[in-house]
């Protein structure tokens, strides 16, 4: 009878743990690099340098008005 | 420290669509995704009105805030941007943003069939910068190249601009004052926030 039963609750522990929840792997957002770190391809915008946060913006900041602003290329 | 905004002039936009076709050849988006539109208001009245639509990386982004699984974060310049590998493609986002940025390709080379997809700045996305795998999911990283968004840069008449928000603001304060009209931005203050925008609290964009 006793064999019967720890059988049953062997079957029974082994019928549970195909319930059991998978381990979660989610490591969430990957770290993003900051823009300024640049890509390390030959084919970027000259003028700054990878890494110079400072010249990155003050980069973008030139080609923003030598770009856009064609108020800036008529005066 | 750098804030990229867009402004969109409508005063300016002829709706060419070079800014819709830039960012298509520029992130090889696939058919049936939109990552920018040119919308008309108005369209065949007199005095109609073109735009230029897209992600506008709002300062208070609803697409974060609805996002079940928090795929979205901020960089530090203010550009907003998503992890594809995270996305689960429910489409909250797509309900919550107030400019129909949020696209979902049924299938192609943007990652997993329904991951969303959205303009990126052309920040990249979370991958190495200037990878293949960052170009396939998210396009082409001209932020981390130097460079500015191909839109703005392509757009003929210089309606659509883009870059640090001091410096694109300045350029159209400048315009305003020398055509004397057409101060309105449309969105600005939607994405921006009315205080940014310089206008009243509650006050439409």
């Amino acid at each position: 009878m006793s064999r019967v039963l720890v059988l049953a609750l062997a079957v029974a522990a082994a019928g549970l743990a195909g319930c059991a929840d998978k381990e979660q792997t989610a490591t969430g957002i990957k770290n993003d690099a900051p823009p300024y770190a640049g890509t390390g391809k030959p084919y970027v915008a000259p003028g700054w340098k990878a890494g110079d946060r400072n010249s990155w913006e003050q980069q973008l900041k030139v080609r923003t008005v030598q770009g856009q602003n064609d108020y800036a290329k008529v005066q | 420290m750098a804030r990229m905004k867009f402004i969109c002039d409508s005063e300016r936009c002829i709706e060419c669509n070079g800014c819709v076709t830039a960012c298509k050849n520029e992130h090889e988006v696939p058919w049936g995704v939109n990552r920018r539109r040119v919308v008309t208001l108005n369209d065949g009245v007199p005095g109609e009105r073109s735009i230029s639509v897209a992600c506008m990386h709002c300062s208070d982004a609803p697409c974060m805030a609805v996002c079940p699984v928090s795929c979205f974060y901020r960089t530090e310049e203010g550009v907003v941007l998503h992890d594809k590998d995270t996305c689960i493609g429910c489409g909250y986002c797509s309900y919550a943003c107030p400019f129909g940025a949020p696209q979902f390709p049924s299938a192609g080379t943007f990652g997993v069939r329904g991951k969303m997809d959205k303009c990126t700045f052309c920040a990249g996305g979370p991958e190495t910068h200037g990878s293949q795998a960052e170009f396939e999911k998210y396009g082409r990283n001209r932020l981390a190249e130097g460079k500015l968004p191909a839109c703005a840069e392509m757009c003929s008449t210089k309606a659509l601009l883009a870059g640090d928000g001091d410096v694109v603001a300045d350029i159209f304060r400048n315009r305003v004052l020398k055509r004397g009209k057409g101060a309105e931005v449309w969105g600005w203050g939607t994405a921006y926030g009315s205080k940014q925008a310089g206008q009243p609290a509650g006050a439409k964009s």
